[in-house]
């Protein structure tokens, strides 16, 4: 059970404060304060002192903290935190200081909304969105009508849908997103490649339509019965509240009734045969201990069709360096002298193609003995139409009573961002 | 109000703004005035000019004014009366949302005036057509337990709140489950209900089915409140586990992380009935999957979701055999993660993949952290420890790591390799020169110790270990009380194995320790030593240069007892610190009480073993009341023998130790041993400040030392049988 939900600033200022029960006074803002905000050298999201456990997520320049104290479902507590985090930048766009401060009010009907004395309570954002807005509400008549229909949604067995929804044109979206995960070492070797997907879907279907969901998948929850066809091993599947989850465990067929508008229905990691999309060569030499030399090829790994874009590589230079001189033929690249990376960004390599940047780094001479620790370079990059795990959506059927036929699309996205590394 | 407030100020401005005749002055007010509050500012002085604004057909408005209220109902409780009007008019509103707002609000204000005029709407709104007033409703019987039970006892609330776990709606059912958990928790932690009271929310069979039902159906967050009450649920037969398990599993799929391992925790307590080997095997199996899934979560429930796979690989720890790649640290990875992960890469760790294990930990060990690098050292030692085949390979990855004179890398390789030594005596002599190398580099109280234990251990196989160990007699009084420790065995050992040459040196250290040195355990030692020499130098080989038992790294670091207590706490605090919960929700004296009364009063549950160790666990409640890794050890430890004394006192206490194979001092070694994340290995063997000077005062010796040079020390060779020789001393 969660007792108070606080936001502070980076100073330690209390943005927004809600006790929901009364173990606590106010002043629990300030032990928070003291031991987190202005100790640099916190270790735990978790702090308990006494007997009282404080749970903190950092979210850009703020603290989202919720305080118990009972030996509280600890995964409960920050699930919920990032589902107000995902409400926050649903409603306001993003959430920082300005955003909290400039909507205080509707943050505080929120809270009161998705949590009632401790206990989390829906926090479907398009449900939500149905009553909480950010013009007031006037009840009228009308609006208990209204609500009357609302609040059967919001506790309803489909919560997250209106039954009422209609569209001229009936038409689905759907996204195959991927998030490849890739640790190689300096020898080449893959240490680790795995993805961790979802698919996205923005639904906008009359009625209560019924989705059947088909992929080329594969569940392999065993691993000794591998298939040899071209079916994609997913090593584990999670869907969003609306799917069947019985219906999946009994005949793994995916299927639901979708909310409206935009959702995330699945989530899917998978770990064998991960096609990596951009090959790095990096050869890094230290010459002396004055300079370093860098050569760093890379290499599209695709279809010539495709083409990889957005393409970032941060490539680490020691602590001690002055200037880098860099040559490239394609993109751009710049020494960043306040994060020790140089930064070349390519806006588009066409698949089959190869990059070269030469780069040698001055540095300074020092006393100390200290060890260059050679962090890993960091690539970024986006790849339209390309699964690294090979995912294909098979089909996507809605039956709906009236019959109408609906117009579906489906799109593929490959990307990376901060988790796709080659040490060197 | 008596006394006007000034007529200048901010408050006034906003009194003003409060009664203006234009609404949305007004409104614009009623905000500033929830921003004073909200960041501390005093503003009850403004409460009636704020109550005057309740009566209002803007939602909005009204939810800011019942902020406002709830705040400061409880300082002006006869002004709140003002309002119970309204919100009693309210709850008859056609709008559902107004009326469960007025239900939810009442139930916060928590002044004794207003709680008599809300049980006749409550009654009204828990059996309200709309199903969203209904759960809101439920909640709002928890809300008044807590400030008036009597109230909800003499209106049938209960009775109500039961009937309700029929409802149709499945958000009701979860609200209501939440409602009655809540109550039923707060009516057994009364110290006045007897032992034989069942509680307030027993879980029948005919309730488990509906619950069943409504769990497929209902939100995340109820999901969870039902997967809770189902732990509870005592099964009646096998078929009754097996169903509960096939009715769960699918839960494993559901997005939200709490959702999964609330659904982790039934399993594993419903588990605990089934005997069906293959139904086992297959629960255990899709598991897995979905753990590993919640990696890519954020990092804190990462966290949470990594100590509570460490206690599942504690339990059954071919869970995750194939997938140690997963928990291999990204550089971004936040430390308490990377931390955690590295645990559970030693004990996935196997022949098969130590290969990539070791060269995984090496990367770690150049990373810039000293924290981290020193775990990652301390990772691979235990590694070493755990496989036999794959020492040698650790050992030659600490040889280079030594190999880059970083000072710190050098201490820690130098303290696991003392490790390694007692492991594998005899196997690896030849890289003590090595190690000897560094000596002059080490300022760090344990990596001195560490080595000087080497150079005694292996006296006869070092040409120059007197010369080496005349550095730390020379330094002698200047060194922590740990070097001392170990110098002074250290040059006995010399001067048994090489008597000739080393006599100047023993009676220097001697000396020096029994006339210079303020330790009284320094002192003390080197007394024993002196006599044991000068009585019988047999007995002292006997003593000093007795055989030890191989260390080994423990499967488990809580106890048996008490890991199957965290496992039925899955995702909870109490799974995350691996502590039992009295230990920091802090009931003290009362709540142990109870807790040990519940235990003996179930005999199918935990047996009097459990209760045992509650009742050992509950008296540390209060002085655990502040929870640094080490310091309440130092409390506990005397504590904790003193129960345990007490109880051996009676014969039946006495056998019922004896027989079994966890007893509550077992359970004390580990949860202070193992607590705030120490490495399983107590690798640390006289750090000051660990929990060992507590133990060493107390005349038992430490159980972990490298050196067991006194006679105490002895008599308890090794952490995992410590009872059987405490049981003998007594």
């Amino acid at each position: 059970m969660i007792s108070a939900f606080f936001i502070f600033n980076q100073k330690g200022e209390v943005l927004i404060s809600r006790l929901y029960r009364t173990d606590f006074k106010r002043s629990i803002a300030d032990v928070f304060r003291i031991q987190v905000v202005s100790n640099s050298d916190v270790r735990s999201p978790i702090i308990t002192l006494g007997s009282t456990s404080f749970f903190h997520v950092r979210v850009n320049n703020l603290y989202v903290v919720a305080v118990t104290k009972t030996n509280a479902n600890a995964a409960l507590v920050f699930e919920f935190c990032y589902r107000f985090i995902n409400i926050c930048k649903s409603y306001f766009g993003k959430i920082d200081e300005e955003s909290v401060k400039n909507n205080f009010v509707v943050i505080y009907e929120l809270i009161d909304e998705i949590n009632d004395f401790g206990y989390p309570q829906n926090s479907e954002i398009d449900t939500l969105k149905t009553y909480i807005t950010t013009e007031s509400i006037v009840s009228s008549d009308y609006a208990a009508e209204e609500s009357s229909k609302i609040t059967s949604q919001a506790t309803g067995v489909t919560s997250w849908r209106r039954a009422d929804v209609k569209y001229k044109k009936n038409e689905a979206f759907v996204d195959v997103i991927e998030i490849v995960n890739l640790s190689m070492s300096a020898k080449g070797n893959v240490l680790r490649a795995d993805v961790d997907g979802h698919i996205q879907m923005r639904a906008y279907l009359s009625g209560t339509p019924e989705c059947k969901f088909g992929l080329n998948d594969k569940l392999v929850i065993d691993k000794n019965e591998r298939g040899v066809s071209d079916a994609v091993e997913l090593d584990d599947c999670r869907f969003h509240q609306c799917v069947r989850l019985n219906d999946f465990d009994a005949s793994r067929t995916i299927s639901f009734i979708p909310p409206d508008g935009e959702f995330e229905l699945m989530r899917y990691r998978s770990t064998s045969n991960v096609k990596l999309p951009l090959r790095i060569i990096p050869t890094v030499t230290e010459m002396g201990t004055s300079q370093v030399s860098y050569t760093i090829t890379v290499k599209a790994n695709f279809g010539n069709k495709l083409s990889a874009t957005n393409v970032v590589l941060r490539i680490p230079t020691p602590l001690n360096t002055t200037t880098v001189d860099c040559k490239v033929l394609s993109g751009k690249a710049k020494y960043a002298p306040s994060e020790n990376v140089v930064v070349w960004k390519l806006a588009r390599i066409q698949g089959g193609q190869e990059c070269t940047l030469t780069a040698a780094a001055t540095l300074t001479s020092t006393t100390t003995r200290q060890v260059w620790a050679r962090p890993p370079i960091d690539v970024d990059f986006q790849v339209l139409m390309f699964t690294a795990s090979g995912l294909i959506v098979r089909f996507l059927k809605v039956f709906e009573k009236s019959n109408y036929q609906s117009i579906k699309w489906v799109r593929y996205l490959t990307k990376a961002s901060g988790s796709y590394q080659i040490r060197f | 109000m008596s006394i006007r407030a000034p007529r200048k100020g901010e408050n006034y401005e906003l009194s003003v703004d409060l009664n203006s005749e234009y609404r949305e002055k007004r409104k614009d007010a009623i905000k500033r005035t929830i921003a004073s509050m909200t960041v501390g500012k005093d503003v009850s002085g403004l409460f009636p000019d704020v109550l005057k604004n309740m009566q209002t057909d803007d939602l909005e408005q009204k939810k800011l004014v019942y902020l406002y209220l709830m705040n400061y109902a409880k300082t002006q409780p006869e002004l709140v009366i003002l309002a119970v009007n309204t919100f009693v008019k309210d709850t008859d509103d056609p709008n559902p949302l107004v009326r469960a707002l007025a239900i939810r609000t009442m139930g916060c204000l928590r002044a004794e005036k207003i709680i008599d005029y809300l049980c006749d709407p409550l009654q009204k709104c828990l059996r309200d057509e709309n199903p969203y007033v209904r759960k809101t409703a439920a909640l709002c019987v928890a809300k008044l337990y807590d400030l008036k039970p009597e109230l909800v006892i003499d209106n049938g609330f209960l009775e109500q709140l039961q009937e309700m776990i029929s409802d149709s709606n499945p958000m009701v059912v979860a609200n209501t489950v939440a409602a009655l958990t809540d109550i039923h928790i707060a009516a057994t932690s009364q110290p006045s209900t007897s032992s034989s009271d069942p509680g307030i929310f027993v879980i029948t069979t005919n309730i488990l089915n509906k619950l069943l039902i409504a769990l497929n159906e209902c939100s995340e967050w109820g999901r969870v409140a039902i997967l809770n009450a189902l732990a509870r649920y005592v099964a009646q037969d096998e078929k009754e586990s097996e169903h509960i398990c096939e009715r769960v599993v699918p839960q494993f799929q559901h997005v939200n992380g709490s959702v999964v391992l609330a659904a982790v925790k039934v399993i594993m307590i419903h588990m605990r009935g089934v005997h069906r080997e293959d139904l086992i095997k297959q629960l255990v199996r899709k598991m897995a999957p979905p753990l590993v899934t919640l990696l890519s979560s954020p990092p804190e429930v990462q966290w949470v979701a990594l100590r509570n796979i460490n206690l599942l690989l504690q339990k059954r720890p071919d869970i995750l055999s194939n997938e140690m790649r997963v928990f291999f640290c990204k550089y971004n990875d936040p430390l308490y993660v990377k931390v955690e992960k590295l645990d559970i890469m030693v004990r996935l760790a196997s022949e098969k993949n130590v290969d990539a294990l070791l060269s995984e930990l090496k990367e770690y060990a150049s990373e810039v952290d000293v924290d981290f690098v020193r775990k990652s050292i301390k990772a691979i030692g235990q590694t070493a420890v755990k496989i036999d085949e794959a020492a040698e390979r650790c050992v030659n990855v600490l040889l280079e790591l030594i190999a880059t004179r970083v000072s710190y890398v050098v201490q820690e390789a130098v303290v696991v390799m003392k490790d390694i030594f007692r492991k594998y005596p005899e196997t690896y002599e030849g890289i003590i020169p090595i190690l000897c190398a560094n000596l002059d580099e080490l300022d760090e109280p344990e990596a001195k110790a560490s080595l000087i234990w080497i150079i005694g251990e292996y006296a006869k196989k070092i040409d120059n270990a007197d010369e080496l160990l005349s550095i730390f007699v020379d330094a002698f009084t200047e060194e922590s009380y740990s070097v001392q420790l170990q110098t002074l065995t250290a040059v006995v050992k010399l001067f048994l194995k090489k008597p000739d040459s080393s006599q100047g040196i023993v009676q220097k250290v001697l000396n020096t320790a029994t006339k210079d040195c303020d330790s009284p355990d320094v002192r003390d030692r080197a007394y024993i030593y002196w006599r044991l020499l000068s009585m019988d130098p047999a007995a002292a080989k006997a003593v000093v240069l007795a055989h030890r038992p191989p260390i080994s790294i423990p499967r488990t670091t809580v106890a048996p007892a008490l890991l199957e207590e965290l496992l039925g706490e899955v995702s909870s605090l109490a799974s995350v610190y691996h502590k039992p919960a009295e230990t920091f929700v802090g009931r003290g004296r009362v709540g142990a009480d109870s807790v040990r009364k519940g235990a003996e009063a179930a005999d199918d549950q935990f047996s009097t073993q459990k209760a045992l160790q509650t009742v050992v666990a509950g008296q540390q409640a209060e002085n655990l009341l502040d929870f640094d890794d080490d310091a309440p050890a130092l409390d506990g430890q005397p504590k904790g023998l003193a129960a345990t004394e007490v109880l051996s006192q009676t014969p039946a206490a006495a056998n019922l130790l004896a027989g079994t194979s966890s007893n509550p001092l077992d359970d004390l070694v580990s949860i202070f041993g193992s607590g705030g994340g120490l490495a399983p290995m107590s690798a640390v063997p006289f750090g000051p400040g660990s929990a060992i000077p507590g133990r060493g005062g107390f005349g038992f010796g430490q159980p972990m030392s490298p050196a067991p040079a006194t006679p105490a020390i002895k008599s308890q060779p090794q952490q995992h049988h410590p009872q059987d020789d405490l049981l003998g001393l007594f």
